[in-house]
């Protein structure tokens, strides 16, 4: 039996760009390049490599984004995944976290799955929820933030490292997982790889396909509202000194004059 | 007043610091009713009464140190059926914000992460999120259900206010899905005696700069003699000269301390995300050029093999 494998992964802004807000305090995605988020990588890596231990596994890979989010998606296949699934509708634009969660659980069983691998967090809006979200919505276990995964048959098992423990998690498929950046570099697409993507198959849906109601999603049907979004002050510019022997002190009055000693 | 359900955080009874600041925040918008759950949570009522709790609810049961998180949704679900709250506020821990999530699906709820901040609003609390590494702050609110909101430590002075604090068990059926993700097994963590990283009023971290392992002891010795904790980059920790529960940055530990202190770190965008919001910066970097100065209070251009056991000596000579 083949195990499917589907990895969600997010079209984002370059974060060494510029990032900002548009008018309508969403993300303004015309000023800043955008690709996939560095985190899925990882998200993408380990589904591979799940895949290559498995007898039979077919690995699709699925965006909820704008239509440049499809570059996203190229990268993941150009790195091996089988192919693409493209959530993409005008309606989308504003989309908060609640009502993207609605549209990948309703896309994820729309293509069939028997794992769903994550980033455990995108780089713009950085939450770490989706994935348990995922989990509620679909009623399968969540087996998230692993710095190790592995399946074998019907299990899947991992480490989490936690805050004050570490834990080996284990739960039978169906399943939600999610990876850190600490699960092992990603590769990088081969030229083949990169040839080969052009071919793989991308298959476009939009609302109507999913049954879903336009009211669940967008900037009028967020569960969140955005009242205002204002850039940082630069900061004062500090005081800098050029250690010339003295720089160790010079530190310790500053901070004597700030109360820290 | 309405009631507003604060999650506890806490470890065998002993509550932690986020959870005493997210009772400040809760009693700006009601009267906060405390959740805490597994061993040791009747323990917990001391404190939190101490810090405006007007009830504790607590729970125990083998399922919450068993299986992962989804016991806990069920049990901050019956909470939330028992008190009908006005709003629902988590510590912004990785754990604590999978717990929100769920909750949030299940009670229909818009949910905001780590928020920094919180005030009552007209329709509701508002709060405010650093976005894009920092480098923006936005207000927002939940605009559907019952708001659920998770703070970041830091986020507000911890404050006593003496309350009720009655405890009252909460009665919890698990669900079916509560058992799905098995904890096989659990290795705590050391302790290194220091204070918890994102707790900590002062962070004094190493990078690659600190070039090995062997070297940390410097930046150790800084912390102590400043009752610090110590942070990495992932630069330090990719080479394996310091743990990844110590990195600090996008992918490890967001901090808001008092003051952070940054050794032989560039300050790359992904470091800055999880440190950016301190409120003084100091960086010690031999390359005046180094982004990281762009960010600070107070730079110093140097070796840090000079200057930072230089400003140890001062901390601890003027501090005896
Ligand atoms: C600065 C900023 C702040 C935001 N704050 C909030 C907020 O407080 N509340 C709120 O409801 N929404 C918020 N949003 C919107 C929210 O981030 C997006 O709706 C979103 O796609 C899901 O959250 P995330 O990107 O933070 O995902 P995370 O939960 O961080 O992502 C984890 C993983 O989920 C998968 N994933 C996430 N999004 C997609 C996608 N579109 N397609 C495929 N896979 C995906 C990836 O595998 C990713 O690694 C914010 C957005 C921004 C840019
Ligand atoms: C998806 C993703 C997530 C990431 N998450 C994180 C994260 O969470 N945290 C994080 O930190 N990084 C993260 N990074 C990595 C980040 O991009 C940088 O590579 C990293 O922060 C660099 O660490 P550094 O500043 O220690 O090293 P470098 O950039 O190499 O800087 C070392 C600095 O030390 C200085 N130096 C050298 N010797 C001395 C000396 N003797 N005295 C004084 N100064 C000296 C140098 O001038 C230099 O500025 C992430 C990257 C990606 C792609």
């Amino acid at each position: 039996m083949s195990l499917r494998i589907v990895v969600c992964v997010k079209y984002v802004p370059d974060a060494t760009g510029d990032r900002h807000f548009a008018d309508d305090l969403t993300l303004d995605r015309d000023d800043v390049d955008g690709l996939l988020s560095e985190l899925d990588e990882y998200a993408v890596e380990q589904a591979l490599q799940i895949a290559g231990e498995a007898d039979d596994a077919e690995i699709t890979v699925l965006t909820v984004g704008p239509e440049d989010a499809k570059d996203a998606l190229r990268k993941a296949l150009s790195m091996g995944a089988d192919k693409a699934v493209h959530v993409e509708d005008d309606d989308l634009h504003g989309t908060d976290v609640m009502g993207t969660s609605l549209v990948l659980a309703k896309a994820i069983e729309k293509t069939g799955y028997d794992l769903v691998v994550c980033g455990m967090a995108s780089t713009d809006g950085t939450m770490g929820v989706l994935p348990a979200l995922l989990a509620e919505r679909l009623g399968v276990p969540q087996v998230t933030l692993l710095s190790e995964v592995s399946v074998d048959g019907t299990t899947v098992k991992g480490r989490r490292d936690g805050d004050t423990a570490s834990e080996q998690l284990e739960a039978s498929l169906p399943a939600v997982v999610s990876v850190t950046d600490q699960s092992g570099e990603a590769r990088y697409p081969s030229f083949k790889g990169i040839m080969a993507a052009k071919k793989k198959p991308v298959e476009a849906l939009d609302l109507g396909d999913l049954d879903l109601d336009a009211d669940l999603v967008g900037l009028e049907g967020a569960w969140t509202k955005v009242e205002s979004a204002t850039e940082r002050p630069a900061r004062t510019a500090g005081t800098i000194v050029k250690d010339e022997g003295e720089g160790g002190k010079q530190l310790a009055e500053f901070l004597v004059s700030q109360k820290f000693i | 007043m309405a009631e507003v359900l604060v999650y506890v955080d806490h470890v065998d009874g002993a509550v932690r610091k986020p959870t005493l600041e997210l009772l400040t925040l809760a009693r700006r918008i009601g009267d906060p009713v405390a959740v805490a759950l597994g061993s040791g949570a009747e323990a917990t009522a001391a404190a939190l009464a101490e810090h405006g709790a007007v009830k504790v609810l607590t729970a125990d049961a083998p399922e919450f140190g068993d299986y992962l998180v989804v016991p806990k949704v069920d049990a901050l679900q019956a909470a939330y059926d028992a008190v009908s709250p006005a709003a629902v506020l988590v510590p912004s821990s990785a754990e604590g914000k999978e717990i929100a999530a769920r909750l949030a699906v299940r009670i229909g709820s818009g949910i905001i992460t780590d928020a920094t901040d919180l005030e009552a609003g007209d329709e509701g609390p508002v709060a405010t999120q650093a976005a894009f590494a920092a480098s923006f702050t936005t207000k927002s609110r939940v605009s559907k259900g019952v708001p659920v909101i998770t703070v970041k430590p830091n986020s507000a002075p911890v404050e006593a206010a003496p309350a009720a604090g009655t405890v009252e068990a909460l009665t919890v059926s698990f669900g079916e899905k509560s058992t799905g993700t098995k904890i096989v097994s659990r290795t705590p963590r050391e302790s290194t005696g220091r204070p918890e990283l994102t707790e900590a009023a002062i962070v004094v971290s190493g990078g690659r700069g600190v070039n090995g392992a062997e070297n940390f002891h410097i930046i150790e010795a800084l912390a102590d003699s400043l009752g610090a904790a110590v942070g990495a980059s992932r630069a330090a920790v990719d080479a394996g000269w310091y743990p990844h529960s110590n990195q600090v940055g996008q992918t490890g530990k967001s901090v808001s301390p008092q003051l952070y202190i940054a050794n032989g770190i560039s300050g790359a965008i992904q470091h800055r995300a999880g440190m950016q919001t301190s409120k003084t910066i100091v960086a010690v970097n031999k390359d005046a050029e180094a982004p990281i100065f762009d960010l600070v209070d107070y730079g110093v251009v140097g070796d840090l093999f000079q200057v930072v056991p230089q400003l140890t000596e001062e901390v601890t000579s003027r501090k005896g």
